[in-house]
């Protein structure tokens, strides 16, 4: 039978081999056994690892038509296409007819018999993927560690990736503590610290250039890594766009396909009127040159629900014991989180304690247009502009995708946040709102300026404002607009209140004097910080978020009771939007706790926290009597 | 082999070129057919007596080679025109003529336009001679014949075709462009008698007539549309030119089927459909240019100038190497004048919003319009368009046989028809039409039966917001919206039959969430914010198109939610500029837009859903509802009802809601479900009743709602306040048409009366009661005032004037000092306000002027 390498490196013979078997007539569903054959193998999580990955394998050590795996994001989808399915070629001389399986591939065999009356036609789906936007240096450095594929490469050079990932196998735990100290620098010098990396293993200076004149789309400014045309086969319609993916297929580099867009100009488009519909934009986008995006056709593909390192799959069998372990220390974790966060935030451990249930909000559920479990959080009171970058640089560390925007009026009449469809070119342009699920995003209001803003301006801050209140973005298609949903968590860092709504406002109380801050400042950075307790925070968050939770029926009737007495206490000042508000902190509260019901308890000191944040409110309120 | 031929591209090319003369047509015709019989027995034939080739330059000469009509030897001036048959036959026939082969002719292939069929698939093959179809009129082989591929009998299928045209009745037929027609008449007879009249050769088949009339044609016709549609074009021409064989007519009837039930979305559209006829909704993003494609090669040797002609196949000419006339090898160029071109243009239209599921991307599709149906639609037209779908391998290269495994597909129209086109005229019933399958119909008219629905649709809607049942109501109804009413005949125009709604109250209490959901809810709705819109944002306003450099009219909000509700958010925020667009919407339901050269009246048949805050951020209860958000009257006075959105502050109510939210977080989503109407359900409800119930009022209706009004004038007529106006009547009307629409109700009956009046009532209470009685004011949302205010503030301005007078002859005062005096003097608090009012009161009397702090008197 096959060896492990086989199904890896040519894994269309595993395909064509079922096919041969049923055209004997052997098994019918050839199709069906193609497809759980790979799911077979790839259930192993060993199995996986040995894949390599279009994300930290350079594209031309990868050999063509083998398979390889791909974290993805689907920033666009295409329109359906026919393909042949099955088609039959003719040898000329010898007059010899043979059937071909034309799955999987992009190229059909030389002399095909376009009347042959055993072609069959089928139909797959195209969607345009591209790295996950906003994924942080760790998640991609903690995948790379984990493969263990063994590259062979087409040249005699040894990718240096490769070795770069057996020795993280060894210092992990130094690895972490590294990109702690590059988050010293300022994030865009981050991000260019990262972009060398990347560039040194992956991008050769002449990829490189070449790719500067054909937009890759990526949703986020800066973003570096393969996009890739995924085809898939089945199913297509469980796909939505901006769905995170790990997505494992065979790998199509074929030189033809880009050979398509350079020929174009020559052929004269009169003597073949099917080729004259496309515009040239058209072409390059929808059939790049194979060496810069490449084919991928999914064997399998499964749904990311989170996108961290650390934890295992959702469909792996030791998931159940790993949670529980990870639930029965999480309330221990809290506090040494909740213990760096007050460090963090200037000694204030109330705001320490709002953006620990920040990070783990998520949109769960969606009643008519309302969704719920969003928490959108703004912090005001920052003291310097620097600081809120710096607290960026440490959120950074802790989530998986994140994306930092400086209100800057520069950037709010600039930069395009909602994507807009591109009809000359047929494609979605991407925008930075275009993000994956539960993204972090950043929004760094201290950098506001006065000045005006422009109408994209007034569009940006509309948009974002939707995001936060209805957690859905309007992509702009020109006739019409249409919304999709998202779910994004939204920290706004600001001075006074945010001219963006939110759910939460707290203000920060430094415990720190303002002679001091710089000093102290600096010396967050140097908060000594294990890898392996970031590592403890990271698993934290990610867990929290996938716990289940309820409200029992008693719980329910204790709520109702608490809301009447408030009200009547206070009929002004308690609203439903408050109801709101608190059974979201009492929900996040309880999920911090490891807990996946709502406790007495944990109502209790929901309750006592928003009296905090309010009483504080107040305070501020009666301190600057301009806020409103 | 021969491409198919029969996409209507290509017949209608050559309509275009060869103007037939219709009495040399009719005569040829059964000749022609007889032929064809022999045709496949005989292998030689004399050509017909057709009239002789008069136009060298016809270009559609060579293609008559088909079945029907003669073969003729080629040559230069052997041009049939006059067969009615040079169009739209079957390409199949090319091969099933030997003898345009063994005459020399040069091949006849129809070049196909844009769309190449590889197999060979036409030909004749002889069926089993069985005689069943005996139809025929002529008892030849023929009959047996089908076309290759098919099981299309093309003698049988004409005869069928026929048999439709004359027979085919729809007396239940609603379609706009059936009017005038008579529907006991057999319809496409009709029709034909239209085209002798007015000359325009083009017969629009509703696909479903012919489902109706007989299914297997129906059958045949969606899956070999390109055999059987030049069939039907030859049905009708031999029927048109028997009946009226003195009309002259351009070129030939095309038949042109739209309708077809096969596909309505372009997201069903798979391998199955290739080749088949279908028809989609969609909306066009992208025309091309004209694009002149050769259909057919003209060559002329240079040597002797004999001519030849070759058509176009699959984008190639085949370009005689030998001249046949002087036989000198290479000496034929290729004469460009000569040749015949034929009108194509690419169409990309997308799908329609409403059709996508979330979450996914729109998608395109490809269309190729030719000749007539060029630049029929624009960019932005919503289309339902009837063609035939096709894929064509791709070439890596040109002259490589290495091809891609991948089809690129697009459809060649044959029919659009665009579903917007009379948003902006008038009624659009058939544009609109949902289908609806019998069962839910059947669902939703029980749901109707149901003594309840009212109640169950009210709460249904927005479930996650609480309460507020009445104003629930009130917007279910103006989901509903009362009947349409035409009076234009007695020059009074349209009566709006849209409901209007203004929601103010407190910030915080979901009107914003209850929008939102309302615009969810309605497939053309649209939201905008009152503090980020414009006047030409809600109106229309003109703008030069990047591309043609011409001023063309973009519509904006109120003009998009045509047929559709409009709501409106933060209408106390808007600009009064802007504001004031809404007067005329909101009664008279159009639009009138002169700017840039453009002067034009649009629809704009609206519902508005507004919600407005107070100005003082809570509402203040001892203020009236104009006070609390400072709105003008006259724009007040446009909305039907107008709900106080309010924290009622009860502790019952506290707890309901408590537990309503507390709900909303932990049930899950089928618990919620089951709880409420699917939102779905509701939608298909809505739109049910909105296309196919128009209640009318009954007697005992119309007595209720006279009575209802009656009373309503009596009530303020007590205290000599007027607290009714002809508006609140049609309001009622409105919301008694719509509460009936709600029962699924063609009859107006006097339930829905006591509801729209218990409704407008409650409104009433909410906003138009008059804080300083506790009375219900109508005024105050009429006039903006309430008669007690009035009468206040004339009070105050008699005892100013008093005042004044009895200080004697003093010709200035103090501001400041009357203030005090009047004060001292009155026994109810003065304002400063009231004080002012009284001061323009006198002023507008010519009793005083006012200038800075001094008051003096005139005369």
């Amino acid at each position: 039978m096959l060896s492990t390498q086989d199904w890896i490196h040519a894994p269309l013979g595993v395909v064509e081999e079922k096919f041969a078997a049923a055209q004997k007539g052997s098994s019918p569903g050839w199709e069906a056994e193609v497809v759980e054959f790979f799911k077979e193998q790839l259930k192993e999580k060993s199995a996986q690892s040995l894949v390599p990955s279009l994300n930290d394998v350079p594209l031309h050590y990868l050999k063509p038509n083998s398979l390889v795996k791909f974290r993805c994001f689907i920033q666009d989808m295409f329109d359906p296409e026919f393909y042949m399915g099955v088609y039959e070629t003719v040898d000329g001389p010898t007059d010899a007819k043979m059937l071909h399986c034309g799955k999987y591939r992009d190229v059909a065999e030389c002399g095909v018999d376009f009347n042959s009356k055993n072609t069959v036609t089928a139909e797959r789906q195209t969607f345009y993927c591209v790295p996950i936007p906003g994924e942080n240096l760790w998640v991609k450095d903690g995948y790379a560690g984990s493969s263990q594929a063994r590259v062979v490469a087409s040249t005699s050079y040894v990718p240096s990736r490769q070795k770069r990932s057996y020795e993280e196998d060894e210092d992990m735990d130094t690895q972490p503590q590294k990109q702690a100290h590059a988050g010293l620098q300022g994030p865009t010098d981050l991000q260019s610290n990262a972009d060398c990396k990347r560039q040194e293993t992956e991008a050769p200076p002449t990829q490189a250039a070449s790719a500067s004149h054909l937009d890759l789309n990526f949703p986020l400014p800066g973003e570096r890594g393969p996009a890739c045309l995924v085809k898939v086969y089945e199913d297509w319609e469980s796909f939505k766009l901006n769905d995170a993916l790990e997505v494992f297929g065979i790998l199509s580099v074929s030189p033809a396909l880009s050979a398509l867009a350079e020929e174009r100009d020559a052929s004269s488009s009169f003597l073949d009127p099917t080729e004259g519909m496309e515009t040239a934009e058209e072409q390059r986008v929808h059939s790049p040159p194979a060496s810069l995006v490449p084919r991928l056709h999914v064997l399998h593909a499964k749904p990311l629900q989170h996108n961290n390192p650390l934890l295992p799959h959702a469909t792996s069998d030791d998931n159940g014991a790993f949670l529980s372990s990870t639930v029965a220390e999480m309330a221990s974790v809290r506090a040494e989180l909740l213990a760096y966060f007050t460090h963090v935030l200037l000694g204030d451990g109330l705001a320490a304690e709002f953006l620990l249930l920040h990070l783990l909000s998520s949109v769960y559920s969606r009643r008519d247009a309302l969704p719920l479990g969003k928490f959108t959080l703004n912090l005001s009171g920052l003291p310097a502009a620097s600081y809120s970058e710096r607290l960026y640089q440490i959120l950074q560390q802790l989530v998986p995708c994140s994306w930092y925007l400086a209100m800057s009026l520069q950037n709010m009449n600039q930069t395009r946040l909602r994507p807009r469809k591109d009809y000359t070119a047929n494609r979605l342009v991407s925008g930075s709102l275009q993000l994956a699920q539960n993204t972090s995003l950043f929004l760094d209001e201290t950098r506001l300026e006065p000045g005006q803003l422009d109408a994209t301006g007034v569009c940006n801050v509309t948009a974002l404002g939707n995001v936060i209140t209805w957690q859905k973005v309007d992509y702009d298609f020109n006739y019409h607009q249409m919304e999709f949903p998202c779910n994004i968590n939204v920290l706004i860092a600001s001075e006074g209140r945010s001219l963006l709504p939110s759910d939460c406002r707290v203000h920060l109380e430094a415990q720190v004097t303002p002679a001091h801050l710089e000093e102290y400042l600096s010396s967050i950075q140097a908060f000594p910080q294990t890898s392996s307790q970031l590592n403890r925070f990271r698993i934290y968050l990610s867990v929290a978020r996938l716990l289940d939770y309820s409200i029992s029926d008693q719980m329910t009737k204790y709520v109702e009771e608490d809301f009447v007495e408030m009200r009547k206490d206070d009929p002004q000042g308690v609203s439903a939007d408050d109801l709101h508000r608190m059974l979201v902190v009492a929900r996040l509260l309880c999920l911090s706790l490891g807990q996946n019901h709502l406790s007495r308890d944990g109502w209790l000191r929901a309750k006592h926290m928003e009296m905090l944040r309010r009483s504080r409110m107040e305070q501020h309120q009666t301190v600057n009597g301009n806020e409103p | 082999m021969s491409s198919p031929a029969s996409t209507p591209g290509g017949r209608k090319r050559g309509r275009n070129a060869n103007p037939p003369t219709p009495n040399s047509e009719d005569p040829t015709s059964p000749p022609s057919q007889r032929r064809r019989g022999q045709d496949s027995s005989a292998g030689d034939l004399m050509p017909m007596p057709t009239s002789p080739a008069t136009d060298l330059l016809s270009p559609a000469a060579p293609q008559d080679t088909s079945l029907f009509s003669s073969p003729r030897p080629s040559g230069p001036n052997e041009v049939d025109i006059s067969s009615p048959l040079v169009y739209g036959t079957p390409s199949s026939r090319v091969e099933g003529t030997p003898r345009s082969g063994v005459r020399g002719t040069p091949a006849r292939q129809r070049p196909d336009l844009g769309s190449v069929r590889k197999a060979p698939q036409v030909d004749l093959h002889s069926d089993q001679p069985s005689a069943d179809n005996a139809v025929a009129s002529e008892p030849s082989a023929g009959q047996n014949l089908v076309i290759w591929g098919t099981d299309v009998n093309v003698g049988t299928c004409k005869e069928k075709f026929q048999r439709f045209l004359q027979r085919f009745i729809d007396p239940t037929s609603t379609e706009d462009e059936n009017a005038g027609l008579d529907l006991n008449e057999p319809l496409y007879m009709q029709k034909l008698e239209e085209i002798s009249v007015v000359g325009d050769p083009v017969l629009n088949v509703n696909c479903r007539h012919v489902q109706s009339f007989d299914a297997e044609l129906y059958r045949q016709l969606i899956c070999y549309p390109q055999e059987v549609i030049p069939t039907f074009d030859m049905a009708v021409n031999e029927l048109f030119f028997e009946r009226f064989p003195d009309s002259v007519l351009e070129y030939q009837i095309q038949v042109r089927p739209y309708n077809a039930l096969k596909t309505k979305n372009m997201r069903n559209l798979n391998p199955e459909d290739i080749d088949q006829l279908i028809t989609l909704g969609g909306m066009v993003i992208r025309t091309s240019q004209l694009i002149p494609e050769m259909q057919e090669a003209f060559f002329q040797c240079q040597v002797c100038a004999f001519s030849a002609r070759v058509e176009v196949d699959r984008g190639r000419i085949a370009e005689p190497a030998v001249c046949r006339n002087c036989n000198n090898t290479h000496s034929m160029t290729l004469v460009h004048n000569r040749s015949v071109f034929s009108d194509k243009q690419m169409i990309k239209i997308q799908e329609s919003p409403e059709d996508m599921p979330a979450g996914q991307t729109p998608h395109t599709t490809i269309l190729y319009a030719h000749n007539d149906l060029v630049d029929k639609v624009q960019p932005g037209d919503r289309v339902n368009i009837t063609g035939i779908y096709r894929a064509v391998p791709m070439r890596v290269h040109p002259r490589q046989s290495n091809v891609r495994s991948v089809y690129k597909t697009h459809i060649d129209a044959i029919h659009f028809r665009k579903t917007d086109e009379k948003r902006l005229h008038g009624l659009d019933q058939d544009g609109e039409q949902k289908l609806f399958t019998e069962d839910r119909v059947q669902t939703l008219k029980e749901l109707a039966a149901k003594p309840d629905v009212y109640e169950r649709l009210a709460s249904a809607l927005a479930p996650s917001i609480y309460e507020h049942e009445d104003i629930k109501k009130g917007i279910l109804l103006q989901l509903f919206g009362g009947t349409r009413k035409d009076f234009s005949q007695t020059g009074r125009g349209n009566f709006r039959a849209e409901v209007n709604i203004l929601l103010c109250g407190d910030p915080g209490t979901s009107k914003s969430q209850l929008l939102q959901y309302v615009y969810n809810l309605v497939p053309r709705g649209q939201y905008t914010s009152g503090k980020g819109s414009s006047a030409v944002g809600l109106t229309a306003y003109v703008m030069k198109d990047p591309e043609t450099r011409q001023l063309v009219l973009q519509t904006g909000a109120l003009v998009l939610s045509d047929n559709g509700i409009c709501c409106i958010d933060e209408f106390d925020k808007m600009s009064d500029n802007t504001r004031s667009v809404l007067h005329e919407v909101m009664e008279q339901q159009t639009l009138s837009i002169a700017k840039a050269g453009i002067i034009c009246q649009l629809n704009a048949r609206t519902a508005v859903l507004a919600a407005a805050n107070p100005v003082e951020s809570q509402w203040n209860p001892k203020k009236t509802t104009i006070e609390n958000i400072q709105l003008p009257h006259t724009l007040l006075s446009r909305f039907d009802l107008i709900f106080l959105m309010l924290d009622p502050q009860d502790e019952a109510y506290d707890r309901r809601l408590a537990h309503h939210l507390v709900s909303l977080y932990y049930q899950s989503e089928e618990q919620m479900e089951e709880e409420f109407l699917d939102m779905a359900v509701l939608k298909d409800y809505i739109a049910y009743a909105r296309t196919y119930i128009s209640p009318r009022l009954s007697e005992e209706a119309s007595q209720a709602l006279i009575e209802a009004y009656v009373d309503m004038r009596k009530i303020g007529s007590g205290r000599g306040m007027v607290s009714a106006y002809p508006r609140q009547l049609e309001s009622l009307i409105r919301l008694a048409e719509a509460h009936a629409k709600v029962r699924f109700s063609e009859k107006v009956e006097t339930i829905d009366v006591e509801e729209a009046k218990r409704l407008h009532r409650e409104a009433l209470k909410q906003s138009a009661t008059d804080p300083r009685t506790g009375f219900v004011d109508i005024s105050i949302l009429t006039t903006g005032m309430s008669a007690t205010a009035r009468k206040r503030k004339e009070e105050v301005a008699q005892a100013l004037k008093k005042l004044i007078q009895a200080k004697g002859k003093t010709p200035a005062m103090k501001y400041q000092q009357l203030l005090e005096d009047l004060r001292g003097q009155s026994e109810t608090a003065i304002t400063k306000e009231l004080f002012d009012e009284a001061l323009r009161a006198l002023a507008d009397e010519d009793y005083l002027t006012v200038t800075g702090k001094t008051v003096r008197l005139l005369a």
